[in-house]
């Protein structure tokens, strides 16, 4: 009897043990992805502060590093932006109505899921690829502005499809039924009750989805914009070069004083991030709030 | 009045019609892409393999498309994609884990609900920045411990990236394990498990398919992911498993060829489609697999 005692104890300290050395690891390994988040944000604060001025958000690129600036990239992520967000959002929200509110449960819905889920994993060197042949090529489009507004568009279009169906399936389905039992058509459901419903959920998304898209160099180099930019595109096939390309072209540059130009451009990227996540999460918390209600 | 209401309906029909006909149009577009995708790729790669027989591409051991000697021996660039994409899942997968099981089994939804949007963070920030942060301070901060590193190698790149894509693999198993109805786990601790036996003995197992498939999705990620590795792992295509060595990915080459000016119908110029080809396929078996195991665990526990 007192022998089992012992080993009960001795069994309940092993577990006990066991218990710590998971938490401390867990603790680890949180305390890692965390730390490491914090050095990254630490050690480009540190190079690119110092640089971060009037002058370099006003200025053209340089040989000289001490007067190079991001404004042509500044301005190009902006045009692109504005050009993608037109494209993409009326597309994939009228996606998104589609799938929901129109397509009966058949093979072709069924298609169209799947490749979404897919499309969402597709490298995005991949669409640089597409856009290159499609719209730099086939369509003449050269390394414009509009082809690259083109090729992000199809980048992020199945986050905001993905997104968009979820907002809309929020919407409670009496109020559709509802708007039937007055007499309305199917679109004038969809746009009258179910459209502003999901609206802000819609948008949430879709700045996620777009904030995603602004840090995005990849597709980008492939269809061939220019890294080297020395004055503001004009129009919608005029050459352009965007913040991650810039920053891209200062890392591999050999001389010290670049990297600092770097930072300063990760800086000022990661705030346009923040202020797109910070007007997202306002939104989410605004509608949220509306919903309970 | 009744010849108002008469006249409605048709007037309607058409609208309806059109409507829908446009929101299909938009619902086509992501079908056109993948064809778009497919096409592409097909076109060139078959362009490409007029010229280099797929069997020296498959087996030969060098790639120097740009070189006046040329071979074109996809190994290489595999094995650098192979090297930093291992490299990332071993920093990913059990940091990732421990992670997942430690909010989905040990925290208060309290913390669960702070942590969990700060990891997110880590997937949100551009891969530049990330690739910035592998050359410049991590590079160095390795060379310190292994003396003989060069600047350009697989490691850094690959730690990096296995650090951006902890949230993807801690946020899908997460997910999974709390789908882990309530009383497995009760019955498990009735039968006297601790928390942990309870963890490991019980939830994970449940939830393995959820947690395979944010595996594969990482695996997949890691395997597509550009901007790091064309920063910080050199551009150099060779068949090493060293991981202090520069190499050359798959992805980085494609950006490599797309930074110089290759007029199209030049071998170069299809290298990367051809390039691009089998990352496609790759990534593309991946998510296939990671989206089977998701729909067959949420089929368990939806």
């Amino acid at each position: 009897m007192k022998l089992e005692g012992a080993v009960l104890r001795n069994l309940l300290a092993r577990r006990r043990r066991a218990e710590w050395i998971f938490k401390i690891a867990a603790s680890g390994a949180l305390l890692f992805a965390l730390g490491t988040l914090g050095v990254l944000l630490l050690d480009v604060l540190r190079d690119g502060l110092g640089w971060l001025d009037w002058d370099f958000l006003t200025h053209f690129p340089s040989r000289k590093p001490e007067q190079a600036g991001i404004l042509s990239a500044l301005a190009g992520t902006f045009y692109l932006m504005i050009l993608t967000i037109l494209i993409a959002f009326p597309l994939g929200v009228g996606a998104a109505i589609y799938l929901e509110e129109y397509a009966k449960k058949h093979w072709f819905s069924r298609i169209v899921e799947v490749n979404i889920a897919n499309l969402a994993g597709v490298p995005s060197v991949i669409y640089g690829l597409l856009g290159l042949e499609l719209f730099v090529r086939t369509m003449g489009l050269g390394r414009s502005l509009i082809a690259g507004a083109l090729t992000m568009a199809l980048l992020v279009l199945p986050i905001i499809i993905i997104a968009a169906r979820e907002a809309i399936r929020t919407v409670p389905n009496p109020i559709r039924e509802a708007s039937y039992a007055l007499g309305a058509s199917r679109w004038q459901t969809v746009w009258h009750q179910v459209l502003p419903v999901a609206f802000p959920g819609m948008l949430t998304g879709s700045i996620l989805a777009f904030s995603r898209a602004i840090g995005e160099a990849s597709p980008l180099i492939t269809l061939g914009a220019l890294t080297y930019i020395a004055f503001l595109p004009d129009g919608l096939t005029s050459p352009f070069t965007v913040i991650p390309i810039q920053i891209f072209n200062w890392v591999s540059r050999p001389q010290k004083a670049f990297l600092n130009c770097a930072a300063a451009a990760i800086l000022v990227m990661l705030a346009i991030l923040l202020a797109m996540n910070a007007v997202a999460v306002f939104l989410r918390h605004r509608t949220q709030r509306r919903m309970t209600l | 009045m009744t010849e108002t209401i008469r006249k409605r309906p048709p007037r309607r029909k058409t609208q309806e019609r059109l409507v829908q006909a446009v929101l299909f149009f938009c619902a086509a577009v992501s079908v056109f892409t993948t064809l778009g995708i497919v096409g592409v790729l097909l076109f060139e790669t078959i362009e490409f393999f007029r010229e280099v027989p797929l069997w020296s591409f498959l087996t030969d051991t060098q790639w120097t498309p740009l070189f006046s000697d040329k071979h074109f021996g996809i190994l290489p660039l595999a094995c650098g994609t192979f090297l930093t994409a291992a490299i990332a899942i071993a920093v990913a997968m059990p940091v990732g884990l421990l992670t997942a099981v430690f909010l989905s089994e040990y925290a208060g939804d309290r913390l669960r609900g702070t942590v969990k949007p700060v990891l997110e963070i880590l997937a949100g920030i551009p891969t530049v920045v990330y690739g910035y942060f592998a050359l410049l301070f991590v590079t160095p901060l390795l060379q310190r411990f292994i003396p003989g590193m060069a600047g350009f190698n697989a490691l850094s790149p690959g730690i990096v990236m296995g650090i951006m894509i902890i949230p993807m693999i801690s946020s899908l198993s997460e997910d999974a394990m709390y789908a882990v109805p309530q009383n497995l786990r009760e019955a498990a601790q009735a039968l006297g498990a601790s928390r942990l036996q309870t963890a490991f003995g019980v939830v994970v197992p449940s939830a393995f398919s959820g947690i395979a498939a944010s595996f594969l999705l990482a695996v997949s990620r890691a395997i597509g992911e550009t901007m790091i590795v064309a920063i910080a792992a050199g551009q150099q295509p060779r068949l090493t498993l060293d991981p202090t060595h520069p190499v050359e990915t798959m992805t980085a080459y494609i950006v490599q060829v797309s930074l110089g000016d290759t007029p199209t119908g030049t071998i170069e110029y299809k290298t990367i489609f051809a390039v691009g080809m089998a990352l496609f396929l790759a990534t593309l078996v991946l998510n296939l697999l990671s989206h089977g195991l998701r729909e067959r665990f949420s089929e368990k526990y939806g």
